[in-house]
This record gives structure tokens, C-alpha cells and sequence, in this order.
């Protein structure tokens, strides 16, 4: 045994007491288990084994279930006490077996204490086990490679735990896992580390909000952002916040702007090398929309972006008037970023007001927009506008997928106007423009390609029906795209709604949509769906319809499982191959958030809030 | 300017606590104007365009309201919403902005404004009416009111409250068009609707009736003995829904014109208790 112990201090294990097994919770190992190959669980490939029946889950087949993964004596309880026959048996994978159960240690050991680095979040794919941007990895795809939850046993997920947040509303978090901590937040800014293997709170931060703060669409946020040992909140009084990883304790607190001229934030931030990189909200109340990065030790703002050109900047003249400086186009999805290039792509939405074109004649750039801009001074690389002079609502706020594929440096993005557009990200040129969903308004493509909006899509003031409605094909919820299957995963909802003009002058912090849209009757029922559309024709391959629109975004794993939610409070396991769902859970209240997947002690979970909680789910 | 406002708020404020029902705003054809836009964005999606009821929110354009009769009574129902139905407290449907104190008064202003010329003549016999109802007409079969009649559609105590007379005739006559509101669940964006289904077990038990609610998994059905059938979709045979109401159309040749109105009657006295 000593130099079998010895294997494991060459991995950096040196605290080993093989005298003290006792507390470690072990079982009895399936023989089946331990026959399990040792790749992995993000060693994914075609030969990865499915562990449908191993109990011990696929992070490393010889350590029982329910171990601490810190405690070497456990390790050591489980080598002795359960390995040790077959090891005598078998002396060759023996070894193998020790060398994994060392690297596990190692690597538990070395990731608990580590901060989230830069190079980390870089190469956030390599350890699956956690998530620590929004949408999983600075591409944005919301792929796990995690592959113990799989097409062969997601028939037999159970609840592991839910949290309950105590707040009422939506949840639209999705939460980050680092190192078997998770982090989320919930309405009015509250934030908060819970143990990610129990559920059980570490701390728990609410922000004291104003009595008169005026968010658009309920006072939700949609997550964090972590770097070193700080989370990063912004707040529904547009402050950016610091927050202490380990106690919740303010860092520090910088106000971005006026809340009460309708600012705030909504989005998860996006850590960045060394800055906090956030987008305002306020397009329902004629704000000029920003994306900040803020400096992370600090707060100190490094740049600003202003979504809507200046006097002298390019583009200013394609605004009416003085109609810029109430301009809109904010910015409160998180964006994504590509390291090669160091650019981030940040997505933009309505100019303001937002359902009347009447004042502000022109393009109205840079709103409905993608804007690649650099990492380090926020200057404007290219732009791709997705609906010029929106009347409709239509927020180009999607997240806005990078896929590498046939050589190509791409971005796909399934825009709320109902088309699903694939851009070139070395140059934002358009590369096709396919509709996913029922759409009216456009008859007609321009030179590049793009679908222009027909004459009579306007807003009337007796009403007029286009479609997509003002909620859009789509909306902020998170799509994915899985490298495996490859395909892009939208929800999606057919719905068309009666746009009548309603004009309001600006007022600061007054509601300045200049419009009213409601649903047409005419076209009910309104139909929703999950489609899995294909990047590279635009073509949807599969769907799978939903009893009702639903707002939740969608995950996808290396178990070949795509995730979703509906309005009725499902969670649903789905085969990426044919969206047929394979599970599904009940939670009591509808969804409004995406899924996410990480691992703590070899065990894979999936978490989604939904209702007022959030909720874990793996295998039994 | 900023005095002003500090003004106003102060006389808003002093209008909501002590209940007066005073609107600073009363009267005013500009705050009329503007009530009408915020109307439109804020309220028309169940109150209709013209205030004059959307099918599902009360005619408003009536001066005889069932929750509001004085103005802060209206201030407060915006306000707050009324527990138990589908009115929401301001701000809180998810969805859009919330109202300012100023934009509500602004939007009672606009809703008295209309009130001045809206027809509220009703030209129905109501207790023929109720004869029909409980009678041949057969709407108690499935529909009760005050306590009396059957389960499977709609309760129609509250009907005459809140649906136009408009609204009321069309579901006679087709009631497919708008299918009726059912269970609203607090954190989901629709309602469930009166949809008619047909369902047949494993068994080959055929089950007609009407949805109460469903998911993608499950379906809760009432048949027209009132018996509930809780079923899971994936143990059915078969499972078809259907937007075709289970309520009959009642045509002229069932129903006359007038009898209709009667029966409108009928509903928008009871309504109006």
C-alpha cells in the first residue's frame, strides 16, 4: 500500500492518514463499476462509456458514491476497503485506478483553492465540471461536455435538491458553479452561494433597493459574473457591484447611471481578462443605451460604449434629430467573446421609442444590433444591424453563438424578428438570413441579404397584426449549440400581435414606447416550441411543440441531451437527436431561466430555477 | 417645474391616503389624451381599444362599475388589481412598464371621459332571461350562476361584470371564436382555455370533455357527467383537443335575437350585484 500512497503524493497528495478511515461514506462498488473505463467524464468521444448503471458516477469509477472528495482518507478507506482485492488481483489497473483516484485528488484539491482566473474562463471547456460565465464558456454554445447524464439513463434523473429564494416573480438566473460552490441570484438583486452538492446557503446578499426604482419587465437579474474572488451583480438601480466569493461582503459599488431616468441593469455581467464587462437596460424609457467595462479590482470604469453614435460619430446621422440623444439600444444580454481576436460580440435592442418609427427617421444604428467591439478599449470593430428602424420591439438581445465550422469563423444568432442570421465574425458580414418561425413583415431581402421590413408593417393607430408580435420568435432566453450534434437549439413561439400606436412624448423615467402591441385574438392558440435548426442551411431539423410559449433557454450536454423548460412548470430532458423528450420533472412554477450542468465529487447535476427556486437534478 | 411636481405628488399623496377620490387630473382633456395612450399600452390587451371591453376585461365605457365607483376606488384597483381575478396590480404583470400615480390619474381621467358617451341601455326582459337560462335554453347544463347550474363550462355569476353585452351575444352565438378563460396560474403567461377534448385509454374508454388544464405530460379533463379524469398523454391511446367549443352554437333558430338579449339581461343584473 505505501507505494501505491506514494502514486498518489506524486500528485500533489500529501496529507494521506490511512489510520483514519472512519466518517467516509462508502458503498458497496458494483463490479460493473469498477470494470468502467477511467476516462473522464469530459474525455468525450465516441468510445466514452455510458455509466447508466455505475453507481459512482463517471468523474472516477472507483470512488464510491457520496465521498469527499478532499478527504484522503477516504480515498485511502476506499482503496482499502474496496479496491484492495481486486487490486491484489489485478496489479496493472491497479495502478491505472490509484493514478485516477490521484488525479482526482489533485485536481479537487488544486481547483478548491484556485481562483477563476482569465485563462481559466479561456478555457472554461476544460473543466466541465464547472461553470463559470453565463452561458457556460465565452462562446456562449451553453454546451456541457459533461456525459454521465446521458440518452441511456436520463430516464432515471431525480431532484437532488431545490433552493428556495424566497423572492416572487420570475427567475431568470442562471446560476455559476465553481469548485462545488454555486452562485445565483434572484429578484431585487438578491445573490447567493450555496453549497452545490446540498442546496444549503454559504451566504446571502440583498441589494437596498430605492422605493422608486421603475425596472421594465419585473425585477429580475439574470446572474453573475465571477473573477478572483469576487462575483460581479449589476443592479436594478444600475449600480456594478463587487461581491465577496466568500462571505458575500461588498467589495465595491460604482453607479453606472441614473435609475431614475429609467436605467438598470438586468444581465449577467461577462468577466473579461481584468474588467467586468456589463450593458444597460432602460429601452422602454428612451435612455442612450452603454456597455461598460469596469476594472475588476477595483470598479473603476475602463471604457464605455455608447450604443447610439454621438454628434461626429459614424452613424450619428442616421437618427432624427436630437431623437439620439433618447435613442434607446441597450445592451442587457450578455454578449460573448472570442480570445484569438479579443473581440467581444455584444448584442443591442430597440431604439427608443420603442414601437413608433415617427421622429426618428433613419437606420437608428447602432440598436438591433451586433456590435464586435475590442476587449481592452471598447472601439467598434464592425456592426451588423438585424432590424433597421424597428417599429415592432424587436431587441436583437440574443445571445449571439460562436461556431467554428467548415473552416469559418461564424456567429449564429436566432434574432427575435424571426430570422435566423449567420454572420461571418471575422467581418460581421451577413451569410445567410432564414426565418425560424412565422414571420410577416419582410417580403423582401437587400443586397446583403438582410430582410427588409415591408412598407405596410408599421404600427396603425386602429391596430395592425404582424408577426412575429412584439415578444419576439424569440427572446433573451439562452439557445445552445451542441459541437456534437450540430445543431443550434432555440425556443421559439409563433405569436402575432395587433401593434397600435399610442404616442407619448419623452418624459424622464416615463414609460416612451409610443405604441401599444397586444396579442391577436385571430391567431390564437400562440404556439411554442423547442427547434433544433441546422447553423449551416438555417434549416430546422427538428421540433418539439409545447403545450404554451415558454421563456426557458436551453442546454445542451456530451450525454447527447438537450435541456429545457416549459410554462407550466416542466423541466424536460430531451435526445439532441430527435428532441423527443426522455424525462421530465414537475417544479410548480413556470420557467423563465436557462439550464446549466456541472459536477462536484463525480456526480453530475443540471440546475434550473424555476418558480421562485432553483432545482438540481442527476442521477439516483 | 421640480416645485410643481413636489406639488402634485404632495396632492396625490393626500388623495390616496385619506381616500377623498379627488383626481388632481379630473376633467382635464390633455391628461384625457395621454390616459388614452397609456390606456392602450396598459390596460387595452383586456379592456379593448375603446375602454369598451376586449372579451375579457369588463366595457369600462359603463358609469356603473362593479369594483371602482369613486375615483380613488379606481386608483386603488389599478393600483393593487383585485385578488381572485385577472386584474393586476400595476407594474407587476412582468411585461412592460408600470404605471406613475400621474399616468393612472391620467388614465381614470381618459375612462371618465368615455364613460360621458357610452351607451348603457340594456334592451333584454332578465327575468325571461333567467327562465331561458335555467330553462330551455339549457345554459344551466353546464353553466352555473349564483350557485346553481352545472360545472363544466364557465361560472357566469360574474359574466355580466365583466364582459361587454357585445362580447356576451358573440359567445352565444359563436362561441368557438374567443374560447373562455379558465384556470390562470400565477407565474405562467396564459391562461388555460375551454378547449374540447377527446381522449381514449389504454383501455379504449373513449373520454369526451373539456380541458382543465394540461401540460406536455398530463391533462386534467371534465366530461359532461362533471367527472374529473386525470390522465397521463403517454398512457393514452389517443388524445385529439380541439378549439371547437363544447358549448353549442346557438343560432337564431334555437335562439332569437331577442331571446339572446334576455339572456344578457339576465347575466349583466347579476353581474351588476
Amino acid at each position: 500500500m505505501s507505494t501505491r500512497i506514494l502514486r498518489l503524493k506524486e500528485y500533489g497528495v500529501i496529507c494521506c492518514l490511512p489510520q483514519q478511515p472512519s466518517g467516509c461514506l462508502l458503498e458497496q462498488p458494483r463490479k460493473s463499476g469498477l470494470a468502467q473505463a477511467s476516462t473522464p467524464p469530459w474525455k468525450s468521444g465516441a468510445s466514452a462509456p455510458r455509466q447508466s448503471t455505475n453507481k459512482f458516477g463517471g468523474f472516477s469509477p472507483g470512488i464510491p458514491r457520496g465521498l469527499k472528495a478532499f478527504d484522503c482518507r477516504c480515498v485511502y478507506a476506499a482503496l482499502k476497503g474496496h479496491l484492495f482485492h481486486e487490486l491484489a488481483r489485478a496489479g496493472k489497473i491497479v495502478a491505472d485506478r490509484i493514478q485516477v483516484c490521484g488525479i482526482l485528488v489533485w485536481v479537487m484539491t488544486f481547483a478548491a483553492h484556485g481562483q477563476v482566473t482569465f485563462e481559466r474562463l479561456v478555457n472554461s471547456t476544460k473543466e466541465p465540471q464547472n461553470w463559470m460565465t453565463y452561458s457556460g464558456s465565452y462562446s456562449g454554445q451553453r454546451f456541457s461536455k459533461l456525459e454521465q447524464i446521458n440518452t441511456g439513463n436520463a430516464h432515471s434523473m431525480v431532484a437532488k435538491w431545490v433552493y428556495q429564494t424566497a423572492a416572487t416573480g420570475k427567475l431568470e438566473t442562471t446560476p455559476l458553479v465553481v469548485d462545488g460552490i454555486l452562485y445565483a441570484t434572484a429578484q431585487d438583486d438578491r445573490a447567493f452561494a450555496l453549497d452545490a452538492r446540498t442546496g444549503r446557503p454559504i451566504w446571502m446578499y440583498q441589494r437596498q433597493l430605492p422605493g422608486d426604482i421603475r425596472p421594465c419587465c419585473g425585477r429580475v437579474n439574470r446572474g453573475l459574473a465571477i473573477l478572483g474572488d469576487k462575483v460581479f451583480l449589476g443592479t436594478l438601480d444600475a449600480h456594478v457591484i463587487a461581491l465577496d466569493t466568500k462571505t458575500g461582503a461588498v467589495v465595491w459599488d460604482v453607479t453606472a447611471a441614473d435609475y431614475r431616468t429609467g436605467h438598470s441593469f438586468t444581465v449577467a455581467p461577462l468577466a473579461v481578462k481584468n474588467e467586468i464587462v456589463i450593458g444597460i437596460s432602460g429601452g422602454e424609457y428612451g435612455v442612450r443605451g452603454f456597455i461598460d467595462a469596469y476594472d475588476a479590482e477595483t470598479g473603476a470604469r475602463k471604457w464605455r460604449y455608447y450604443t447610439v453614435p454621438g454628434p461626429g460619430e459614424p452613424g450619428h446621422d442616421t437618427w432624427e434629430g436630437e431623437s439620439w440623444k433618447v435613442g434607446g439600444a441597450p445592451a442587457w444580454n450578455t454578449g460573448t467573446y472570442d480570445p484569438a481576436t479579443n473581440l467581444l460580440f455584444w448584442p443591442t435592442g430597440n431604439p427608443s421609442p420603442s414601437n413608433r418609427g415617427e421622429g426618428r427617421a433613419g437606420d437608428n444604428l447602432y440598436s438591433n444590433s451586433l456590435l464586435a467591439l475590442n476587449a481592452d478599449t471598447g472601439k467598434l470593430n464592425w456592426h451588423f444591424q438585424f432590424t433597421k428602424h424597428d417599429e415592432h420591439d424587436w431587441d436583437a438581445t440574443q445571445v449571439p453563438v460562436l461556431i467554428d465550422a467548415g473552416g469559418k469563423k461564424l456567429i449564429a444568432q436566432a434574432d427575435r424578428n424571426g430570422y435566423f442570421y449567420v454572420i461571418d465574425r471575422t467581418n460581421g458580414k451577413l451569410l445567410s438570413a432564414t426565418p425560424y418561425g412565422k414571420t410577416t413583415w419582410s417580403d423582401s431581402k437587400d443586397t446583403e441579404g438582410r430582410p427588409v421590413a415591408n412598407k405596410n408593417a408599421s404600427p396603425t393607430l386602429e391596430g395592425h397584426t404582424v408577426c412575429p408580435g412584439a415578444l419576439g420568435t424569440t427572446n433573451f432566453m439562452a439557445p445552445t449549440y451542441d459541437p456534437q450534434s450540430g445543431l443550434f437549439y432555440v425556443t421559439a413561439r409563433d405569436q402575432c400581435d395587433i401593434f397600435s400606436t399610442a404616442p407619448q412624448p419623452y418624459e424622464a423615467g416615463h414609460a416612451f414606447y409610443g405604441s401599444a402591441y397586444f396579442p391577436s385574438e385571430e391567431a390564437r392558440p400562440y404556439l411554442g416550441f423547442l427547434k433544433a435548426i441546422d447553423p449551416a442551411t438555417g434549416e430546422t431539423k427538428q421540433r418539439f411543440q409545447h403545450t404554451s410559449p415558454t421563456w426557458s433557454g436551453v442546454l445542451s450536454t456530451g450525454g447527447g441531451l438537450v435541456f429545457s423548460g416549459d410554462a407550466e412548470g416542466n423541466f424536460i430532458a430531451f435526445d439532441a437527436a430527435t428532441l423527443k423528450p426522455l424525462w421530465h420533472f414537475q417544479m410548480g412554477g413556470a420557467v423563465y431561466a436557462a439550464p446549466m450542468a456541472f459536477a462536484v465529487d463525480g456526480r453530475e447535476y443540471v440546475a434550473i430555477a424555476a418558480g421562485s427556486a432553483i432545482y438540481t437534478f442527476g442521477l439516483p | 417645474m421640480a416645485g410643481r411636481m413636489w406639488v402634485v405628488g404632495v396632492v396625490f399623496l393626500a388623495c390616496v391616503a385619506n381616500g377623498l377620490g379627488q383626481n388632481p387630473l379630473a376633467g382635464d382633456p390633455k391628461a384625457a389624451k395621454a390616459g388614452e395612450y397609456e390606456f392602450r399600452i396598459n390596460c387595452a390587451l383586456c379592456h379593448g381599444l375603446g375602454a369598451r371591453g376586449g372579451g375579457r376585461g369588463p366595457d369600462l365605457t359603463r358609469a356603473q362599475k362593479k369594483h371602482a365607483h369613486a375615483d380613488s376606488d379606481m386608483f386603488q384597483i389599478i393600483s393593487n388589481g383585485i385578488p381572485g381575478t385577472a386584474m393586476p396590480a400595476n407594474g407587476t404583470n412582468g411585461q412592460g412598464v408600470g404605471m406613475t400615480d400621474e399616468e393612472i390619474w391620467q388614465i381614470i381621467t381618459y375612462i371618465r371621459s368615455q364613460e360621458v358617451t357610452a351607451s348603457t341601455k340594456t334592451t333584454g326582459d332578465a327575468v325571461h332571461g333567467k327562465t331561458l337560462f335555467y330553462g330551455d335554453g339549457n345554459c344551466s347544463m353546464c353553466h352555473m350562476v349564483e350557485g346553481k347550474g352545472g360545472r363544466m363550462g364557465p361560472d357566469l355569476t360574474g359574466v355580466g361584470g365583466s364582459r361587454t353585452r357585445e362580447a356576451m351575444i358573440e359567445s352565444i352565438r359563436n362561441p368557438s371564436r374567443r374560447l373562455a378563460w379558465g384556470l390562470t396560474e400565477a407565474t405562467k403567461e396564459f391562461p388555460q382555455e375551454y378547449e374540447s377534448v377527446i381522449a381514449v385509454t389504454a383501455d379504449g374508454k373513449q373520454l369526451k370533455g373539456v380541458i382543465l388544464n394540461e401540460d406536455s405530460f398530463s391533462v386534467q379533463i371534465m366530461d359532461s357527467g362533471e367527472h374529473i379524469h386525470l390522465l397521463q398523454k403517454d398512457k393514452l391511446k389517443s388524445f385529439k383537443k380541439s378549439r371547437e367549443s363544447a358549448m353549442p352554437k346557438y343560432d337564431p333558430d334555437v335562439l332569437s335575437d331577442k331571446e339572446v338579449e334576455d339572456i344578457v339581461a339576465f347575466l349583466a343584473g347579476v353581474g351588476a350585484k
